[in-house]
């Protein structure tokens, strides 16, 4: 009877193993296969052209993606400078100053849904408080919803990093007679440093492919629209128009991968290799980055 | 005798001293202000959300109120909206994703932790961590011109054949095959949140205290009894909120869903139909919709999915949070 039973639970345990084995090869082969098809698709139109010619209209061939690329960096990089500094700070608060305060467990409730809460929600939002009074899409309403999926991303990480800094060097510096900021300043945030910069390296891969919360904000844009800035009777400098929509790379995947033009679907295939590339080199060197500080 | 000088030293030394901590206090104040009102701003994002969309559905809430939720017309141009489709098509994608994504997400979990070599555990680990951050237009861009055209031409035909006389089935899985769908969306939705799940799972199983599972292997239990056991039991919680985490993310799933749910506002009880769900309907018809109740309605739906996924990740986190108290590391 007893060899039956370890026969019985020797068979349920390979049966399981196996399956948990299987289930390992099913996610890892359908993921493999989409990187597949990313790198196959992806490199039939990539040329040197992507990254000096705008966006075609349908029906032509040629061009490229920079004004797609130009944007989406523009954005990307206006809603991390927004973002972070507010993030951090935020962070800042519930890890030093709020750490057992009522506001504090209210806060970090809230953040922990927005950072996973629907982006898209967050385009709506913006689009309600800075498309619709302003009868206009914009660069800065596409910026703004950035800003808002950047931040909680940032006060999360800082906190849990500030968390990890030991209290002896708070009091160590506390006790030479730094106030409290000085504390904060010179000694919890360096000390943290790495951690930070690897939630703000994870939150620019974040927003890089974000594409719902720009679609009623930035809207994109065919071309690049451009203001003058007249400095001097005989100098005028062109720079991007904030006040216009502004073109990013998900958004130019979204538009041309439901076109019925089939230069567009490579461009957008291309597109989305780029993307893919850049989210994870993003994500490998905030790895190495974090991986530096554990050492 | 009183040395005069000493006291007025004394007294200057003081007043510097004094005026010095003020300074110092001041500053403190406000730094420590600044953060604060950092971290209001999270608050006051989440309130704005909701605000500012409770105002932009307004006209949607009193032209239709409760019966909304329930009424499945969607027509722009006798301006009637009924969010109901759009509903069942949330629901049902991410439940059908969730029904996928689970199990396999935890066998990676279970392989990842107790049969992975050695030297193959880093790498696949990372390799999973890495694929979780994918933008979800990737996914969906893949699901249009590659999944669903392999799906309609293969596994539609052959599920339609396969069920065509089973009672419940056959009408769930009635043709014709169209490729995209609500199945469709779903099986993308799962590829989307399988490797978040995998990612959360192995995290909370390497909570579980090494002690608990040598001492099972020690009375003679096989690698499966002690992942069903020990391991689950004592990481239900953490596995749970993942998953609820996984859902909260697959209900509000917009560029993922988009391209391949169909768009069609109307129920049909075949799985292989085309539907829509409230962010892929947010995400195609906003910056074209037009008139005084259409933008309204479209608001009216986004805050229905808002209070779906605060309800989801809200019992997430508790669930998380629970065990982040018992395991030891309720510093949070």
């Amino acid at each position: 009877m007893n060899r039956a039973l370890y026969a019985r639970r020797r068979m349920r345990n390979s049966v399981f193993l196996t399956l948990s084995v299987a289930a390992a090869i099913f996610g890892i082969a359908w993921l493999a296969l989409i990187l597949y098809a990313l790198v196959t698709q992806g490199l039939q139109a990539l040329s040197y052209h992507i990254f000096t010619e705008m966006t075609p209209a349908q029906g032509s061939t040629g061009g490229g993606l920079i004004n797609a690329i130009a944007g989406s960096l523009i954005m990307s990089s206006l809603a991390v400078v927004i973002g972070t500094p507010i993030g951090i700070f935020g962070g800042t608060y519930l890890a030093e100053y709020g750490r057992h305060s009522v506001l504090s467990v209210i806060v970090r409730f809230i953040n922990d849904i927005l950072l996973s809460a629907p982006s898209i929600l967050i385009g709506l939002f913006i689009y309600q408080i800075a498309v619709a009074p302003m009868h206009g899409f914009s660069a800065w309403a596409g910026i703004l919803a950035l800003a808002a999926i950047v931040i909680p991303v940032v006060v999360r990480t800082t906190e849990n990093m500030l968390h990890l800094v030991p209290n002896t060097l708070r009091e160590a510096s506390a006790a030479l007679g730094s106030p409290r900021n000085h504390v904060i300043r010179t000694v919890t945030w360096r000390a943290a440093r790495a951690g930070i910069v690897t939630g703000v390296l994870l939150a620019v891969a974040r927003i890089s492919g974000e594409t719902a919360p720009l679609l009623f904000t930035a809207l994109g844009n065919n071309g690049w629209s451009s203001d003058t800035l007249a400095l001097g009777k005989h100098l005028a400098v062109n720079y991007p128009s904030m006040d216009s929509p502004m073109a990013s790379l998900p958004l130019v995947i979204f538009n041309f991968a439901s076109s019925a033009d089939d230069w567009q679907h490579h461009l957008a295939w291309t597109g989305a290799l780029i993307i893919t590339f850049a989210v994870l080199t993003l994500s490998i060197v905030a790895r190495v980055f974090g991986s530096e500080r554990e050492l | 005798m009183v040395n005069n000088e000493a006291v007025e030293d004394l007294a200057a030394a003081g007043q510097h001293r004094h005026a010095a901590l003020v300074r110092f206090a001041r500053g403190d104040m406000r730094f420590r202000t600044m953060t604060q009102l950092a971290a209001f701003l999270v608050v006051l994002i989440f309130l704005g959300i909701i605000i500012t969309l409770a105002i932009g559905a307004m006209p949607a809430i009193k032209a239709f109120g409760w019966e909304f939720l329930t009424t499945s017309t969607w027509n722009p141009v006798t301006e009637k909206f009924g969010a109901f489709p759009m509903i069942y098509g949330t629901l049902v994608t991410s439940a059908l994703a969730m029904i996928v994504a689970v199990p396999v997400g935890i066998g990676i979990a279970i392989f990842l932790t107790e049969l992975c070599p050695r030297q193959l555990k880093r790498p696949i680990g990372i390799a999973v961590e890495l694929l979780a951050g994918i933008p979800s237009i990737i996914y969906g861009i893949w699901g249009f011109f590659i999944f669903a055209p392999f799906f309609q031409a293969t596994v539609e035909p052959w599920l339609i054949d396969l069920f065509a006389n089973v009672p419940i089935l056959q009408d769930l899985f009635a043709g014709p095959p169209y490729g995209i769908g609500i199945f469709t969306a779903s099986l993308i939705l799962s590829i989307m949140i399988l490797p978040f799940i995998s990612a959360v799972t192995r995290d909370v199983f390497a909570t579980v205290p090494p002690i608990l599972k040598e001492a099972a292997y020690g009375l003679g239990c096989t690698t499966w009894e002690v992942m069903w056991r020990i391991v689950l039991p004592y990481s239900r919680s953490g596995v749970v909120g993942g998953a609820m985490l996984a859902l909260g993310r697959a209900l509000g799933e917009t560029m993922a869903v988009t391209f391949v749910v169909g768009n069609a506002h109307h129920i049909n009880i075949s799985l292989l139909a085309p539907g829509t769900t409230i962010s892929a309907a947010i995400a195609n018809e906003f910056a074209e919709a037009l008139g005084d109740l259409y933008i309204p309605s479209l608001i009216y739906a986004g805050l229905i999915l808002f209070f779906i996924t605060f309800i989801v990740l809200a019992s997430a986190q508790l669930m998380l949070r629970g065990l982040e108290a018992r395991s030891g590391g309720g510093s949070k």
